[in-house]
């Protein structure tokens, strides 16, 4: 049965766009000449590189390994011979150290994997370990290395796991495909997911936008039974940001995840769907993640697609793929349109975190100049998490960091809700970035004094 | 290729789009206006627009400012300056209060968006305090359009003011009376008298969320609620609540005036408490003040206080105990 969120508080409703691609059958990407593997494509310490110039690689490959606990490697996504270890343009906007491998065109795999087609009856230490070997961090953006969720303090009793099909960024249909071309393996992520974590409960909450998805994913677990645990498909709310970690656990279970805190502390694990597909093939194939499916799309390009694409496939090689730019290019965004960082270059890798790239044509590109704030409060009733936006926006501006404080930036999701709204064309989400990074700043001047 | 930072999209709606809706809004009221006073109104609101027009652009140019006349802001505060003052008012009047609107409501702050009173409020008042006799007499009326009967005779609340302060018994009104007030075939200042038009430009104004319900729902509210009391208490002494409703700016400052972004707070809590102190203020003055009208009067007082009401009402923070 399927059951209805609750609401969360504000939100918007932007321009959806998902009839680009919302129909389209994920394609695959054929190899690309070469890729370029960022040692940091997640959160946390970024890779130590394990090879050098000149050295021959296969796919699937360890090439960058952890330095710390909240890390995850990097593997080599095709064959061939490293040419480059240099500081690259990341899908961040900063210059990331990367590997540039050039293909041999024979798309070696490194030997046989170990196979688990037994992967339910596995220890859940064994699995945890497959999953942090595989490289996988949460593919919806964020990034976060899926082990350490799964390893949660020992006082943190977990009781369940919520699999987030929302996808509320406007474009990207990457998750949705997902779910409807591949549910079995959502499905199996989910029996591993719950297995390791040893929980008896579990929601798969997905918008309702997408009925095809939310039929699919019911029907899957329908025909699981008691091979399951208990399981609800939750049918959300079409809305902005539906799909915040804490947005999707207030709307499925009513609940805050406290102020500063973590969905831990509330016994909750949450995992994109795409996180859990990777999870199974991971284990039960034995495989690193060197793929992963991203949705390109927009006015700006002429066959938008859901595409299966290597982890440091270049822009350029997917947009000429799919059939380049339509009229001139405006403005390319890795990831969605409210959150997603516009790229300078196209030489941009697809990183692990990247849900799509969604090319604006120069007509849809405006930009207004931004102007003082009316006080309409448009902004506090978008924002989804009850912060004063427009104080925030208006104490960053003449730099009075210390009043600014008072307002809780913190507590900031960084949605973009606020700018969205604003008729004052204010770069809120911008300047309470800069809020938090004058507070990192001075902590750390703490620290060292 | 164009970087920026995100959100990549934004809502339509800007500054300017809001300033003309709003504008659009008031045209209707406007009108009946006109339709009742004629010539004396048409030019007590073109008066005030260009006299406002001119004062922003002229600060603005002097303070080495971009000039922003465009965006309809000032045009809006004239207009519901307009709106305010008695249909006749000699033009010097009136381009002293769009200036005093625009100087000291607007531009000495910093102009829009730094203003802590709503700005035409601010010239009208000034005016009520500079001129009272010409802010409560009706003269120079030329109708070309309506009869002229409405036009002669002082305003409901000028008649109820009269009798309060003779200590006579209060005129009651009938069901005619009030439907006359209601659409607003009755005296009053250029723009407040029809009531059914300022409500449908409300309406307007809601169904596009540049408003809410919240501050003219409890400002009406609580004139009713207030006024009604007394009545109820005293009837020959204190006039009807219907009548405090539906008489003197009451829509007008509820639905345009004390809903000024700028000026009233920011949450829903909040603009209820703000509507409600400017319900009880407006009761209190015309009850007990020296003028008839306390709409005014109250919203300025109220605009004094929102800051104090956005420190203490503030959204529920996610995840706050
Ligand atoms: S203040 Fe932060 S959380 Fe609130 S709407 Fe803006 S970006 Fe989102
Ligand atoms: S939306 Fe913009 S103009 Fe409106 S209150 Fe917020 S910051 Fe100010």
């Amino acid at each position: 049965m399927i059951i209805k969120g609750k609401k969360f508080p504000g939100g918007i409703h932007p321009f959806y766009g998902k009839e680009f691609t919302q129909g389209g059958a994920t394609e695959t990407l054929p190899l690309p000449d070469k890729v370029i593997i960022p040692l940091s494509q997640h959160i946390g310490a970024p890779c130590k590189p394990l090879v050098a110039i000149g050295a021959l690689v296969k796919k699937g490959e360890l090439i960058g390994e952890t330095t710390g606990t909240i890390a995850a490697p990097i593997h080599a996504s095709l064959s061939g011979k490293v040419t480059q270890v240099a500081p690259s343009p990341h899908p961040s906007g900063n210059q990331i150290l990367s590997i540039t491998i050039e293909s041999d065109k024979q798309d070696e795999w490194i030997g046989d994997f170990e196979e688990h087609p037994d992967y339910l009856n596995l220890d859940p230490d064994t699995t945890k370990k497959i999953i942090t070997k595989a490289g996988i961090v949460g593919l919806g953006g964020a990034a976060f290395p899926t082990h350490v969720k799964l390893n949660p303090p020992k006082d943190k009793k977990i009781h369940t796991l919520i699999l987030n099909g929302v996808e509320c960024e406007p474009y990207l249909t990457s998750d949705h495909r997902l779910m409807v071309e591949q549910p079995q393996e959502v499905i199996e992520g989910l029996k591993i997911l719950t297995r390791i974590l040893g929980i008896k409960k579990a929601y798969i909450g997905i918008e309702d936008n997408k009925p095809d998805a939310l039929r699919i994913m019911e029907e899957a677990v329908g025909r699981e039974g008691d091979r399951l645990v208990e399981t609800k498909v939750v049918e959300l709310e079409t809305k902005y940001p539906q799909g915040g970690e804490k947005q999707l656990i207030q709307a499925i279970l009513g609940l805050e995840v406290p102020n500063g805190g973590l969905p831990m502390d509330l016994g909750l694990v949450v995992q994109n769907v795409g996180t859990a597909a990777a999870v199974y093939e991971a284990v039960r194939f034995g495989r690193p993640l060197i793929d992963r499916i991203i949705t390109v799309t927009g006015r700006g390009v002429m066959q938008p697609k859901n595409l299966r694409v290597r982890i440091g496939t270049r822009v350029e090689d997917i947009i000429n793929y799919c059939g380049g730019f339509a009229g001139e290019p405006g403005k390319v965004i890795m990831g969605g349109p409210m959150m997603g960082p516009a790229q300078f270059t196209l030489d941009t890798p697809v990183v692990k975190g990247t849900g799509g790239i969604l090319i604006f044509p120069k007509e849809e590109v405006s930009i207004e100049e931004s102007r003082a704030c009316i006080r309409c409060a448009a902004c506090i009733e978008a924002c989804p998490v009850g912060l004063l936006p427009n104080m925030l926006s208006v104490t960053a501006e003449v730099l009075n960091f210390t009043e600014a404080r008072k307002y809780h930036p913190l507590a900031c999701i960084e949605c973009g809700c606020c700018s969205y709204v604003c008729p004052s064309r204010r770069p809120i989400v911008h300047q309470i970035r800069h809020i938090k990074m004058d507070l990192a700043s001075t902590k750390k001047k703490v620290v060292m004094v | 290729m164009v970087l920026g930072i995100w959100p990549h999209v934004r809502t339509e709606t800007n500054v300017n789009r809001i300033m003309y809706t709003v504008i659009a809004t008031l045209i209707p009221a406007a009108l009946a206006g006109i339709y009742l006073f004629g010539w004396s109104a048409i030019q007590v609101i073109l008066v005030s627009i260009l006299a406002a027009l001119i004062t922003e652009a002229g600060m603005q140019k002097a303070l080495k400012q971009k000039i922003t006349i465009i965006d309809g802001s000032a045009v809006l505060t004239a207009l519901l300056l307009a709106m305010t003052l008695p249909p006749g008012s000699p033009w010097w009047m009136t381009v002293l209060g769009s200036f005093f609107s625009i100087a000291i409501g607007k531009q000495i702050y910093g102009g829009l968006g730094y203003n802590p009173f709503n700005p035409a409020l601010v010239g009208r008042v000034a005016l009520l305090i500079g001129f009272p006799l010409q802010m409560t007499t009706w003269e120079n009326i030329h109708p070309f359009l309506s009869g002229a009967d409405v036009t002669t005779g002082a305003t409901p609340l000028g008649v109820v003011q009269v009798a309060r302060l003779s200590h006579k018994p209060v005129p009651d009104a009938d069901t005619h009376q009030f439907w006359n007030m209601f659409i607003g075939n009755t005296m009053g200042s250029l723009g407040e008298t029809s009531d059914l038009l300022l409500l449908l430009g409300g309406v307007y104004l809601l169904y596009k969320h540049y408003i809410t319900w919240h501050i003219p729902v409890s400002m009406i509210g609580t004139v009713a609620a207030f006024s009604g009391i007394f009545w109820l208490i005293d009837p020959a002494h204190y006039a009807n609540p219907l009548f405090h409703v539906l008489s003197g700016g009451l829509m007008l400052g509820a639905i345009f005036m004390a809903t000024d972004m700028v000026t009233c707070p920011n949450t829903p809590k909040g603009q209820l408490v703000f509507g409600a102190g400017c319900g009880l203020l407006t009761v209190i003055i015309r009850m007990w003040g020296g003028y008839p009208e306390g709409v005014s009067f109250a919203i300025l007082l109220m605009n004094s206080l929102t800051p104090m009401i956005d420190r203490y009402i503030q959204p529920h923070l996610y995840g706050a105990k």
